[in-house]
């Protein structure tokens, strides 16, 4: 039933679509009760593994651990970016996937810029100074 | 539309729209609260990339495995996930017109927000009550601004909560009203997003250093 | 117990930090005090304060809040030339034992302040102030997407602006340079309140800019007449969606970066700090990735204009449409991908280095199209040598030569020996006066008849351009040679005697550029006030090709009477080419927003909170900031936001302007 309303509001849209950019496709921002549930769902999953994974101290390497716990916490914003704020390529005629898709970039530049800028920088210019005193006990 | 740039018999096109399209009165509030969320997210990323590079200069002061609770972490995690759903459904009603099941889910989500904003001052307070306070070292700087930039938000969003409950209960749900609970609905589930990068980054994988 | 009570009240504001022992500030003072009196007693001599309330100040009509950026920029101008002329003017004579005439503390000052207001509070309002005026016309709106928002980013604006001043006269500003790089901006070294003056100027008028830009997207994105497609949307509009995309995407760093050392220096946190493991590298770093997009914030609307300027000037449909589009989106991309080149003598070492040197020269690419895409405009074209097609021949030739140090600032190894030297200090004006200037000069005299309904002077104007022009390199082209000759920035007085002429030639530089700048002041005079206007009543004095020249001069509140429906991207030309006719007749009542004052309301709050802040005035902060939060609350109270404008008023309008039409024929 519910797959039956989704292919409907599909196909409306699909009628409204034309080449005109003053044309709403705003309708298509809505969930319906099973696409929460599901988002909820699957969003309470992909917390509770990440908190056991560390709580329990499942994974001995701490490498391999960040990077499935970054995988957890990557995964769950896809989920909520779907079932919760309904990202799709369709809402405003694509701006809204386009906005989420340039700021990421830009988020991704600045972060993976920032760290990878002030490695070089520290291991550069304070050789054998230990950054965090914590490593020392 | 492109029937009005061409005449009836597809001659002449035609250079001024006789009659106006409808446009809709809030047609852009939509996608400009987005952009203005896409705004804020960078501020986020911002606090984020201070964190990853500052987020292991300890100063001999305390680290993050003396520090977090996870069991609390996991609760206000709970608190805010759950805020998102009861949401959702605030939202479902409303799309059905049903003024008081949207009234009485989005007081549930304020409810959320507000255990979780309680949970958040336990934790800052206890963690100064310690001796861990913002000024201890370039860490707790980050986390007490990155968290705390979070909480404020939260905050703000209750405030706008509320706001909006007093709005809706003199004016009903008008369209002005329910694209503000459609906003409020964007900046709700975003900061769960920005939420999952606090706990998987700052909590999470502080406990595992 | 009364002494505690006092500073209570005023926090750390005290007579002490009034700058009665500079006696250039307090004549300063007494000018402007006697000015702002003159102009205060003048309108309410005139009565002129209701219509400029109701009809400016509280105005939500973007043609008239562009014009208050305008207007504000242009002020701005003057105080940040008038910095610029004191420098050169010290550094002139500061040889052979000479102190100059500014001490230490002083010129400090100065250099940071003419940094902060140039790029601030000149360059942004004005291309601000375009955007906000030409975009909505040149897409065939009514208005932006969120009107009171307009207003409200304007005097945010302008209250940075206004703190910005008020440290010209109570207490100090920072000296640090524009950018505040701790840990000189931190508590320990700069205690007093110029670096807070700084932070609460640029955090209040960000969020003004950051606003703006959110509107302008949204605006673009949502509001563009049927038939515009993105492809056949003008280049302008183009440069202005690249831009705000920009802005919206790197002013919040800038805002997360000032917040951040604002803590560290009320909280006493340590992210920038030399202790307890703050980096103050890491603000250097982050402000930086704010700070490159910047440059292209102010320079793609440039481009935009010169786009404009070339295609109308030279009879031409713009060369090369969609190449210039896709430069402009790929410098938008490209420009978050440079910003180490500020800080290649940091010590991230050889692999970061070569990595944003080749970024850096690569973004050089796009940028170069852009000015082949221009000249083969003009390949074959009618040129018609007016002001704006000068304005662009001068920026091809100049922001080439500055675009072309900057490829040479690029190379590492390069910059090692020129980093923070005066061949810097060249090149960026260079590329922002040959460029953003010279464009929103351009702009300024290729608009204005659409904006007041008459051409600006040609004399004066081609006076001014020539002044300008000479006076550029006259000023900047020693400063070439003195940084090669390793001549660092921001210096106060020299010990090498043999350097002194080319200081002695920039300082007269200087004064040929306050002469362009007086010419100009003299050109918008006499247009204004001269018996002999050049009248448009046609609204296309220059034989236009986008839709603002659809439109009358000025145009009407509502823009346009009757949508237009666009065919080409040159939409107007093709229009005119089809001898498209507006109705006359049939109009519908249109459908408007209604002005208020909270905008300014909520502004002149926020200057508060940032004095109260800067003089560490707890309760007026506190009382300040509840009431911005309240009023902004009761803004959403009122559902009663616009009206309609009736039929008859339209047709009224609409008649008068076929009178003047068949009037011109």
């Amino acid at each position: 039933m519910n797959a039956q309303t989704t292919d409907s509001l599909t196909a409306a849209e699909m009628a409204h679509a034309h080449p005109n950019p003053n044309a709403h496709a705003s309708d298509s921002n809505h969930g319906t009760r099973r696409s929460y549930l599901i988002g909820f769902a699957l969003s309470v999953i992909l917390t509770a593994i990440p908190f056991w994974l560390v709580m329990a101290d499942v994974i001995a390497d701490t490498m391999i651990a960040t990077l499935v716990i970054m995988g957890f916490g990557v995964v769950q914003i896809l989920v909520h970016m779907i079932y919760f704020l309904h990202m799709n390529t369709r809402s405003e005629g694509g701006w809204t996937m386009m906005a989420a898709i340039f700021t990421i970039i830009v988020i991704v530049i600045a972060l993976s810029g920032s760290l990878w800028v002030m490695y070089h920088l520290n291991t550069n210019m304070m050789p054998g100074h230990i950054m965090n005193p914590a490593d020392m006990l | 539309m492109s029937s009005q740039v061409q005449t009836a018999d597809g001659e002449a096109p035609q250079y001024y729209e006789l009659v106006p399209q409808h446009h809709s009165a809030h047609g852009s509030t939509q996608i400009g609260f987005w952009i203005y969320l896409m705004s804020d997210c960078l501020i986020f990323a911002s606090l984020f990339a201070i964190y990853g590079v500052l987020g292991a200069n300890y100063a001999a002061g305390p680290s993050p495995e003396h520090l977090f609770n996870l069991p609390l972490v996991a609760v206000s995690t709970a608190a805010l996930l759950l805020s998102s759903i009861t949401y959702g459904f605030a939202m479902l009603d409303m799309e059905e017109g049903k003024q008081r099941g949207t009234v009485l889910w989005l007081a549930i989500t304020g409810l959320l927000g507000a255990v979780f904003l309680g949970l958040t001052l336990y934790e800052f307070y206890h963690m100064i009550h310690e001796g861990a306070v913002p000024q201890r070292s370039a860490f707790l700087s980050a986390f007490f601004v990155l968290v705390g930039t979070h909480a404020l938000h939260v905050t703000f969003g209750i405030i706008w909560l509320v706001t909006l409950l007093a709005q809706i209960g003199w004016k009903g749900l008008i369209p002005a009203n329910k694209i503000r609970v459609q906003c409020l609905s964007m900046f709700w589930h975003f900061l769960d997003v920005i939420w999952i990068g606090v706990f998987t980054v700052v909590y999470l994988m502080g406990m595992l250093r | 117990m009364t002494n505690e009570f006092w500073s209570f009240i005023f926090g750390r504001l005290t007579w002490d930090v009034l700058p009665l022992h500079e006696p250039i500030v307090v004549v300063t003072f007494i000018v402007v005090a006697l000015a702002g009196l003159a102009v205060v007693g003048a309108l309410t001599y005139f009565k002129l304060w209701g219509y400029l309330w109701t009809e400016w100040f509280t105005s939500v009509d973007h043609k008239k809040v562009g014009i208050m950026y305008m207007v504000l920029g242009l002020i701005m101008l003057l105080r940040g030339f008038a910095d610029a002329l004191m420098m050169r003017l010290q550094q002139a004579m500061a040889f052979n034992g000479s102190e100059g005439y500014l001490n230490a503390h002083h010129y400090d000052q100065l250099f940071s302040v003419h940094g902060v207001i140039m790029i601030f509070f000149v360059a942004m309002p004005l291309i601000t102030g375009f955007m906000n005026y030409v975009v909505p016309l040149q897409i065939g709106a009514r208005d932006v997407s969120f009107p009171f928002l307009n207003n409200f980013s304007f005097w945010m604006t302008a209250g940075g602006a206004v703190l910005i001043m008020a440290s010209l006269f109570v207490g100090e500003f920072a000296q640090t340079g524009w950018l505040a790089f701790p840990p000189l901006s931190g508590i320990e070294q700069s205690p007093a309140s110029g670096v807070d003056y700084y932070i609460w100027a640029l955090q209040i008028a960000g969020v003004g800019t950051t606003l703006s830009g959110v509107n302008l997207i949204a605006t673009i994105i949502k509001m563009r007449a049927p038939g515009m497609t993105l492809m056949k949307m003008p280049v302008f509009t183009w440069t202005s969606l690249c831009t705000n995309v920009l802005i919206v995407a790197s002013f919040p760093i800038l805002t997360a970066v000032l917040t951040l050392l604002a803590l560290d220096r009320y909280v006493g946190t340590n992210f920038f700090t030399s202790d307890f493991g703050g980096s103050s590298m890491m603000y250097i770093n982050l402000i930086w990735i704010w700070g490159h997009p910047e440059v292209y914030i102010l320079i793609l609307p440039a481009f935009g204009i010169f786009s404009e300027v070339a295609s109308t000037f030279s009879g031409k449909r713009l060369f090369g449409y969609t190449s210039m589009v896709y430069a402009t989106v790929v410098i938008t991309v490209l420009s978050y991908l440079v910003w180490l080149h500020h800080f290649f003598t940091m010590g991230s070492g050889a692999s970061v280095n070569s990595f944003f040197g080749i970024t850096t020269m690569i973004i050089s690419i796009p940028t170069g199209a852009k000015i082949f895409n221009w000249l083969f405009t003009m390949y074959k074209g009618r040129i018609r040598f007016e002001l704006p097609m000068m304005w662009l021949i001068a920026f091809m030739l100049t922001f080439s030569i500055g675009g072309m140090t900057g490829v040479l600032l690029a190379v590492p190894p390069a910059d090692f020996v020129l980093h923070n030297s005066l061949f810097l200090v060249a090149h960026f004006h260079n590329v922002i006066i040959g460029g953003v200037l010279f464009g929103i000069f351009a702009g300024i005299n290729y608009w204005w008849p659409k904006a007041f309904g008459y051409k600006l002077n040609q004399f004066w104007g081609k006076i001014s351009f020539w002044l300008w022009n000479v006076g550029f390199w006259l000023a900047f082209g020693p400063l070439y040679v003195l940084g090669l000759m390793g001549v660092t920035r921001r210096l106060r007085t020299f010990d090498d005697p043999s350097l002194q002429i080319w200081f002695i030639i920039a300082g007269i530089g200087a004064l040929v550029i306050a002469g362009g700048i007086a010419a100009m002041a003299i050109q918008f005079a006499v247009s204004i006030l001269g018996k002999n206007k050049e009248w448009d009543t046609t609204g296309d004095p220059w034989n236009g090709r986008t839709l603002e020249w659809a439109t009358s001069s000025p145009p009407p509140q509502y823009n346009f009477a009757f949508t237009p429906v666009i065919h080409d991207n040159d939409a107007w030309a093709d229009m005119k080419k089809h001898h498209a006719q507006q109705p006359t007749k049939d109009f519908l009542e249109i459908h408007m927003p209604r002005n208020t004052g909270t905008g300014v309301i909520l502004a002149a709050l926020s200057v508060v909170l940032g004095f109260a802040l800067i003089w560490y005035m707890w309760w007026l902060a506190i009382l300040s900031f509840v009431g911005i939060i309240g009023a902004a609350i009761i803004h959403t109270f009122n559902y009663d936001r616009d009206y309609h404008i009736p039929v008859e008023a339209i047709a009224e309008v609409e008649d008068r302007r076929m009178r003047l039409l068949s009037g011109a024929q």
